[in-house]
């Protein structure tokens, strides 16, 4: 199918010309979707229905009153909720849980004339770095079936690396829109805390998520976080700071931009090829004009920690409320009221959920308050200073997204403490709210590395500068995986 | 490193309102074990003079005016609803 190869600013002339309807467009994504997907396992579900008639209405909206993204097709990451289809966050809790109401992110897609394709598939309620959590399938990565897409945001990913989709709204708590999209060779934005609402995501950690866009490219990027971002009165944590126009930062000059390169961040647990594809990149980020510099961030080794003790006890508050009254699965072996809590929440809930319950539960109970999670906030103070620092004398940073490629399914489940330090160069991020990406940068073993780059609070703008400069410099976001010509 | 208990985490547990096995317990003794003794690594930071930080960004409390709205229809809030009868939900007896 040749449509779904075209860039997003080929389909836009085609749509705006009229030379593809809407309606075309939506069938041709679901027919690559139907064929690609029996081997990448994205989607959780598909809107079929539902979709092929928004875009028949879309076809007679009149030329004038479409808007950049108009008919574009776009997935959701299934922990976002969608009016009357069915929202999982990939756990057994919500398999029949069908939301009454839109996210504020998705009513706003909804408004620019995008077409909501289906819902992808995470790690169950967003815990989790391959996508192999999920209660339902697990995500394959489309450069290497054998692989993980990477997590929480794998289906996302992986459904617009095997060009099932070119836009996916994913999530982030500790890296789970940049790992992924480093894994699978794609652009992923996690913005400043506060720069999207959160009204009607399911939440991890309600003071680390953040909902941010999935694409092959850092223009379409900058177009999908233009969409979503600013203020709403449905999110009291949303900020009211002014949304730029993204796509005017996208000049390719970077002359003169200072870049701070963080010595902890190139250090012990990050594999040599992509400690190597991120010098590389820096070379070429200095023969465009910038000034690349070390700097350092003294409490990183503290960040994992923190991360871990402060996410889990907000995420054992917050999963309170799946208690098998309010919502979705109810166990059928209760007796009592008390049983239909214990058990519902024993029978519907992974093993990597019930960890996160017991460790936030135990890190909240006196005597481990104030020695943990006390501690932990500290520590997460200080983490935050040492960015607030570097961005006092540096307009960007930078590091690889991840510490080696993606690894092999069942691989990687062994042992959790290694599992977790796959996060090491993400959570720092989420735990001082700063904005960063991850573009392309690499392979290894035909498997995609990603660069990450950091701004401070609400300079996404300036990201989006130096990421769209990179990728112009640069090819590796033209490649594709085999299994998108195939196809 | 100290280990938990089986006996604690089924304390917790509970206090998590989650029914555990024994087997379970034990598993999760194991887990649960390794990352509280990470804690640790938390207690070479001299942390006496830093204030918790709770959220990004430093924001006021954000209060709008209480005014009553139509949001949802009764019928589209029954539609998410397991069982319901006469437009009220049923729910499992709790008093026998």
């Amino acid at each position: 199918m040749t449509l779904l190869n075209k860039t997003t600013a080929e389909l836009q002339d085609l749509l705006h010309n009229k030379e593809v309807s809407v309606k075309e467009l939506t069938e041709a994504t679901y027919e690559r979707v139907e064929k690609t997907d029996e081997d990448v396992q994205a989607f959780i579900s598909l809107n079929k229905e539902q979709a092929l008639e928004q875009a028949a209405q879309l076809d007679n909206e009149p030329v004038e009153n479409r808007g950049p993204l108009f008919g574009l097709p776009l997935g959701v990451k299934d922990n976002i909720v969608t009016k009357g289809i069915t929202t999982t966050a990939a756990s057994r809790m919500l398999e029949d849980f069908v939301p009454v109401y839109d996210a504020t992110v998705v009513e706003r897609l909804n408004k620019a004339g995008m077409v909501s394709v289906g819902k992808l598939n995470l790690d169950e309620f967003a815990m989790g770095s391959t996508t192999e959590t999920s209660a339902f399938k697990i995500t394959r990565n489309p450069w290497n079936l054998d692989h993980v897409p990477g997590g929480s945001s794998g289906g996302s990913a992986a459904a617009v690396a095997a060009g099932e989709i070119p836009f996916a709204l994913g999530t982030d708590t500790g890296g789970s829109i940049r790992q992924p999209a480093a894994f699978c060779g794609i652009v992923g934005m996690k913005p400043t805390y506060g720069r999207v609402s959160r009204s009607g995501l399911i939440a991890l950690a309600s003071s680390f998520d953040q909902i941010g866009p999935m694409t092959r490219t850092v223009e379409d990027n900058a177009l999908l976080l233009q969409a979503i971002a600013g203020l709403d009165a449905k999110d009291s944590s949303s900020s009211p700071i002014e949304v730029p126009n993204y796509k005017e930062a996208l000049t390719g000059d970077i002359k003169g931009l200072k870049i701070g390169v963080p010595t902890e961040y190139l250090g012990e647990g990050v594999s040599e090829e992509a400690k190597a594809a991120t010098l590389e990149a820096l070379k070429v980020l200095e023969s465009l004009g910038a000034i690349v510099e070390e700097v350092s961030l003294p409490h990183s080794t503290y960040a994992l920690p923190a991360y871990y003790f402060v996410t889990s006890a907000e995420a054992s508050s917050g999963l309170a409320r799946y208690d098998g009254v309010h919502y979705g699965y109810r166990s059928e072996n209760a007796k009592n009221l008390d049983e239909i809590y214990r058990k519902s929440r024993a029978e519907a809930f992974g093993h990597d959920v019930k960890r996160r319950i017991l460790l936030g539960t135990y890190t909240l109970g006196a005597g481990h308050y104030d020695d943990i999670y006390k501690k932990a906030q500290r520590a997460r103070a200080l983490v935050a200073q040492d960015f607030s620092d570097a961005f006092a004398k540096y307009d960007v940073l930078i590091s690889p997204a991840a510490p080696t490629k993606a690894m092999k399914i069942g691989e990687d489940s062994v042992d959790i403490v290694t599992k977790f330090m796959s996060d090491i160069l993400t959570t720092p991020i989420n735990l001082a709210g700063v904005p960063a990406i991850s573009v392309p940068c690499g392979f290894s073993n035909e498997l995609p590395l990603g660069l990450q780059i950091i701004g401070n609070h609400f300079d996404e703008a300036l990201i989006y500068k130096v990421a769209h400069a990179y990728e112009q410099a640069t090819d590796f976001h033209t490649r594709t995986p085999a299994i998108r010509e195939e196809k | 490193m100290s280990k938990l208990t089986r006996e604690e985490v089924l304390a917790v547990a509970d206090r998590a309102m989650l029914e555990l096995t024994d087997e379970e317990a034990d598993m999760y003794a194991e887990e649960l074990s390794t990352f509280i003794n990470y804690a640790d690594k938390l207690n070479e930071l001299n942390t006496d003079h830093v204030e918790p930080m709770t959220h990004v960004l430093q924001q006021k409390n954000v209060m709008r005016e209480d005014v009553v709205q139509d949001v949802l229809a009764r019928e589209e809030m029954l539609a998410g609803v397991k069982e319901h009868k006469d437009g009220e939900i049923k729910v499992p007896t709790i008093l026998s």
